[in-house]
Parts: structure tokens; C-alpha cells; sequence
């Protein structure tokens, strides 16, 4: 099956410590449909953020392959990784990391900036992206005004408005207590249902399960299925 | 493309702002190297040159297109005769000469005496070059030269020891022993009389102005040593002197060291000279507080990213290029030191109108140095905005957002 949405073959990272080499991922093979919510499970230590950082393209494989809609990651530098964070890539991460000088509207305007879009243009979608997570009335709350569910709702509002091709999702409800989680989890399925790609890394089992497809990853090796939990 | 560049340029400079007004106390001592820097320059140029015109005013006032000849002498030929000074006066660029002989005396009055009266000696000519001289009464004309007229001109001071509450013009008063008449009065002329205090030593109870010839026997020289000589044109200055050392020489049979011509110009000249020289070199001095300023700035742009390192990780993740990371740091680090450097130059205007309302030197507003002052701040933003900027821009994204 020819996948140009979303293929990883063979996907090696190398980490050099001091004399020795350190394979931290051992060949990664993976495809994700468009439209697909898939959960990428493992302990920390397993080499899940460094796949994380490699989806993201913050950081480019040691060797094999990684193919994003249509175009091959490795072949690119620095300001063209930087142009497919942009407009391919929204991230969520466990700590929000919402600039504190700026209020909720202005940082969901920060990826608009950098992808060019004009002024008027910005502030009518971080609008419209701040009323879709359901912060109509908190858009010139600062982040000290608003609660760690309403940061990570935010922060998903920021990951959406380049209208990236996949959102990623580090350990999203790693800073919320229970309850909160299941509201942001809520959340991703209603995007998800909306047709939005989502790739959620996480090493909790019951976050993981609110994904269509769930992925184990241990030890740098990659297997279908939450087989090492069971 | 451009309006995006323009959009992150906006962006930068209001992110540059909102964190320079967030750390307002840290912002102030960062710019402070930079406002003494830019201060002490502006300060030291305004000064400098308000200096340098005001005395180059003094210059001018006391003659342009004056020779001053001073004459040593031989042991044989002690002055200038009336012979010489005729030789002098023949020469082609020559329009006039004021001989002129200086001395302390003893004067009198009924009973009323001072020891120490300072006589000019001088002539007609003296007082034509010199018009502010003469307040009121007469000046001394050639007469009064011809026929050694004992007629005489007094000043404020020798006015006040002689004449205390009189008026001197028609009195006669004796100068060592020889009556002579007061004829005007002379206006004190404070550049000259400064002048003459550095040359002469001293300040004396009083001036009395006398025609030269009448002052050679009151002195009882027949030379004189000093002549004013007035050239045809200033512009005609130098082949003026060089006539006089051609016929000073003849005078003096080339002997070395008998004579000094000194040229108002050539002294203006080179007091220029030596204040430009003095001024590059406190300017260069003040140099050093802007690059210890521009370290200070450098120090706290990499503090900032380093207090920063999540949010340039940020940045980086919503699509930033290393370029514009960079540029947002540059912009900063500029926006810093050119503030140090507005206020630098308001500092330093400030200080120097201060330092010129309480002297003589007059105030005026150096546009050179305010630009100088502006695009040093400037430029030092630039170099030592560079590094740090560079650093920010060259941040792993991984490292950057892991230090969360």
C-alpha cells in the first residue's frame, strides 16, 4: 500500500555518549492514515519522545526513511524544517508552554506570524480557533488567569490555527488532574471526528485508549497493539 | 514577502519593548554603560567646541591681518630706532605700524600717588586698529606723536586711584615726575586687558595710554621693543611676515634669536590644531565606557536567552526559521542600546548647556556628535547584539524545549 500521507521506514537514531554510540530508535516502521487519531504508547526511556521530536521534525533520523505528506524530511535544512513546523505541525505539549507576556489571543496568533499570514487575517482566526475550544470570553486572559485545563486549551487552539496536517500531542494531560484530562481528551475526539490527524504520545494506558489506534513503543522498537501492557 | 518581513519585524520590536518595560530596573543598569558612553561624548564635543569658538572669538577680536613684533635686540642695538620702524612702515605689504613701549611708573597727584601705573606708549595708529578703545575724549593723534604732547589717556582703574570721584578728562597729573594732561578715557577692553595681564604679570593700580614718542623719554629709551604692524590685506599676512624677517634681519645683520613675529593667525591655527587633537582624544577615552557598555548589553542578551531557552524552543516548534529567532535578539540588543543612547544624548546635552551657563563658553548644539552619539549606540547594539542573537538562533528545539 503506497502511503504519502504519512510513512516511516526504517527509522534509526543514533545519540553519540561520549565513545559509545547509543541507538535510541531501532528501525521504526510506521504509517498513519489521514484522519486517523493514533496513540503512540511507551515508558519513558523508550525512545517515545525522540520519535516524537523526529515526527515534529525538530530532530532528523540518523538513517531510513520519513515521508510527510508527500515530501522527504531528510532531505531538508533548517529553515525548510522550520517552514514544515510551521505549516504542517501542531504541537501540544505537557506544560502548555503559553508565552506569559502575551495574552491567550496573542499566543495563538505566534504560529500565524511566522507563517506569514496577515494582522487582520491572525487575529480573526486565533479568534475563531479560541471559540472552537470553547474560550469565547477568556481571549485577553493571560496565562496566570486561567486554569490548567483552559492553558491546554489554548495551547490546542494555537496547534490548530495553521490548520496544520497533524496535530501532535506530547503527554497532553500530563499537568491536569483527571478530570481535566478527560475534557481535553474529549476534546481530540471531537477533532478528531472533524476529520483532524491526530498523534498523541503518551505512557498512560487509559489516555492512550481514547485514540482509534494505538501504537507500543519499548526500547526503540515499534509494535502494533498495547500487547506489553496486557 | 516584504509585508511578512515587515510583520515580523513589528512583531519583534513590540516583543523587544514588552520585555524591555517588563525588567525595567535590569534595563536601566544594562543601559547605563551606554548613557555614560554616549554622554561623556556628547558632553566632551559640545564643551570642546563651545570652547574652541569662544577663544577663537578672542582671537579674532584682538586682530586678524596684526603682526606683533617683538625684539630682543643685539648688545650693541637694544630696539627698533625711528629709522627701523620708517623701514618697517615702507614695506609693500604694510598699511600701518604702532609702535609701542610698556613700563611701570610712579604717578601723582596732588597727594595722592601710585608706584604702579602701567604706560603704554603708542600711536595714532594704535588707536585707529582699535576704536572700542577710546570711551570718551580724545585719542591720540600725530600730532601729539610728532611733538611729544604730554597728553595721555587713563582706564577705569587709574581713573579710581587718581581721580576717585572726578572727572580725569582736562586734569593733569605728573608720571614720574613730568606733567602730563588727560585727554580721554580709555574703555576697558576685558579680552585685551586679560591679555595683557598674562604678558605683562600682575595687575598694575591702572593703565595710562601716551603717544610712543613721549613715552621714549619719560623711559628714557630712544628704541622700542614692541611694534604692531598692520598688514595691507589678511589675507596677505604671510608674504607680510616674511617682508618683515627679510627686513628685521637687515636690521639686526641676521643675528639669530633678536626678534619673534607673532602671527594672531598662525596661533589660531595651531590652538585648532591642539583642540581637535585634545577633543579626538577625550572622545577616544569616552569610547571605552561605550564598549564597556556594549559588554553590559551583551551580558544581559545572554542572560535573556538564556532565561528565554523554552520560549526560543518555542518558537522554533511554531515555525520560527533560525533567521528570524535571530533577528528578534539583534532587534532587542539594538532597541537597548539605542535607548542607552537617546538618553545618552540628552544627558550629555544637558550636562554641557549646564557647564556652558556657568563660563563664558557659549552653547551650541552639536548635530555632528548627537549623530556620532546615535550611531555609535547603534553599532555597538549591532556587534555586541550579534553573538547573542546568534546563539539564541543556533538553539536546538529539543534541548531548548526540554530545559522546561
Amino acid at each position: 500500500m503506497s502511503n504519502d500521507f504519512f510513512k516511516m521506514r526504517g527509522i534509526v537514531k543514533q545519540y553519540q555518549m561520549g565513545n559509545e554510540v547509543q541507538t535510541i530508535l531501532k528501525g521504526i516502521d510506521l504509517d498513519i492514515e489521514e484522519g486517523e487519531f493514533l496513540s503512540i504508547l511507551g515508558p519513558s526511556g523508550s525512545g517515545k519522545s525522540t520519535l516524537m521530536n523526529i515526527i515534529g521534525c525538530l530532530d532528523t533520523p540518523t538513517s531510513g526513511e520519513y515521508i510527510l505528506h508527500g515530501r522527504m524530511i531528510r532531505d531538508l535544512d533548517e529553515k525548510q524544517l522550520a517552514h514544515i513546523r510551521s505549516k504542517e505541525i501542531g504541537f501540544i505539549f505537557q506544560q502548555f508552554q503559553l508565552l506569559p507576556r502575551l495574552d491567550a489571543l496573542k499566543n495563538v496568533e505566534l504560529p500565524l506570524i511566522y507563517a506569514g499570514v496577515p494582522p487582520r487575517e491572525r487575529t480573526r482566526r486565533a479568534e475563531e480557533m479560541l471559540v472552537r475550544v470553547g474560550l469565547k470570553d477568556r481571549m485577553h486572559h493571560y496565562q496566570n488567569q486561567l486554569s490548567g485545563g483552559q492553558q491546554q486549551r489554548v495551547a490546542i487552539a494555537r496547534a490548530l490555527a495553521t490548520n496544520p496536517t497533524l496535530l501532535l500531542a506530547d503527554e497532553p494531560t500530563g499537568a491536569l488532574d483527571q478530570a481535566t484530562g478527560e475534557q481535553v481528551m474529549a476534546l481530540f475526539r471531537e477533532l478528531n471526528d472533524e476529520g483532524r490527524t491526530i498523534v498523541m504520545i503518551t505512557h498512560d494506558l487509559k489516555i492512550a485508549r481514547h485514540a482509534s489506534r494505538i501504537v507500543n513503543i519499548l526500547d526503540g522498537v515499534l509494535s502494533e497493539g498495547v500487547s506489553a501492557y496486557d | 514577502m516584504i509585508k511578512k518581513k515587515w510583520d515580523m519585524f513589528a512583531e519583534s520590536v513590540s516583543m523587544s519593548l514588552s520585555n524591555i518595560a517588563g525588567n525595567k530596573m535590569r534595563t536601566f543598569l544594562t543601559t547605563l554603560g551606554i548613557i555614560i558612553g554616549v554622554g561623556a561624548i556628547i558632553a566632551l564635543m559640545t564643551v570642546v567646541q563651545g570652547a574652541t569658538d569662544t577663544m577663537n572669538a578672542q582671537f579674532d577680536a584682538m586682530g586678524l591681518g596684526t603682526l606683533r613684533v617683538s625684539v630682543a635686540g643685539t648688545a650693541i642695538k637694544h630696539g627698533l630706532t625711528d629709522d627701523d620702524l620708517q623701514t618697517i612702515l615702507d614695506c609693500e605689504h604694510v598699511a600701518g605700524i604702532s609702535p609701542s613701549l610698556n613700563a611701570t611708573v610712579t604717578a601723582k597727584r596732588g597727594n595722592v600717588w601710585s608706584d604702579s601705573i602701567s604706560v603704554n606708549g603708542n600711536n595714532d595708529e594704535y588707536f585707529r586698529h582699535n576704536p572700542d578703545l577710546l570711551r570718551r575724549g580724545r585719542a591720540i593723534d600725530v600730532l601729539d606723536v610728532e611733538n611729544n604732547a604730554r597728553v595721555c589717556l587713563v582706564d577705569g582703574d587709574a581713573a579710581k586711584t587718581l581721580f576717585f570721584g572726578e572727572d580725569p578728562v582736562g586734569q593733569t597729573f605728573y608720571l614720574d615726575g613730568f606733567e602730563y594732561t588727560v585727554v580721554g578715557m580709555i574703555d576697558e577692553d576685558e579680552n585685551a586687558s586679560l591679555f595683557s595681564q598674562i604678558l605683562m604679570g600682575g595687575k598694575t593700580d591702572g593703565t595710562v595710554y601716551v603717544p610712543y614718542s613721549s613715552a621714549k623719554k619719560l623711559l628714557g629709551t630712544s628704541t622700542v621693543t614692541a611694534v604692531e604692524v598692520y598688514v595691507t590685506d589678511p589675507d596677505d599676512t604671510d608674504a607680510a611676515v616674511d617682508e618683515l624677517e627679510a627686513v628685521l634681519d637687515g636690521i639686526f645683520n641676521d643675528k639669530d634669536n633678536t626678534y619673534t613675529i607673532i602671527n594672531m593667525e598662525s596661533m589660531t591655527d595651531a590652538m585648532n590644531l591642539m583642540t581637535s587633537m585634545m577633543m579626538s582624544l577625550l572622545v577616544g577615552i569616552a569610547s571605552i565606557a561605550l564598549v564597556v557598555g556594549g559588554i553590559g548589553i551583551m551580558n544581559m542578551m545572554l542572560v535573556t536567552v538564556t532565561e528565554r531557552t523554552t520560549e526560543i524552543g518555542l518558537r522554533k516548534a511554531l515555525g520560527a526559521e533560525p533567521g528570524q529567532i535571530q533577528m528578534q535578539f539583534l532587534i532587542e540588543a539594538i532597541i537597548l542600546s539605542l535607548l542607552g543612547g537617546v538618553i545618552g544624548v540628552i544627558v550629555g546635552l544637558s550636562v554641557s548647556f549646564a557647564i556652558c551657563m556657568n563660563t563664558d563658553i557659549t552653547f551650541s548644539l552639536n548635530t555632528f556628535a548627537i549623530g556620532l552619539g546615535v550611531g555609535f549606540s547603534a553599532a555597538v547594539g549591532i556587534i555586541f547584539g550579534w553573538a547573542p542573537a546568534r546563539k539564541a538562533s543556533r538553539l536546538n528545539p529539543i534541548d531548548a524545549l526540554r530545559s522546561m
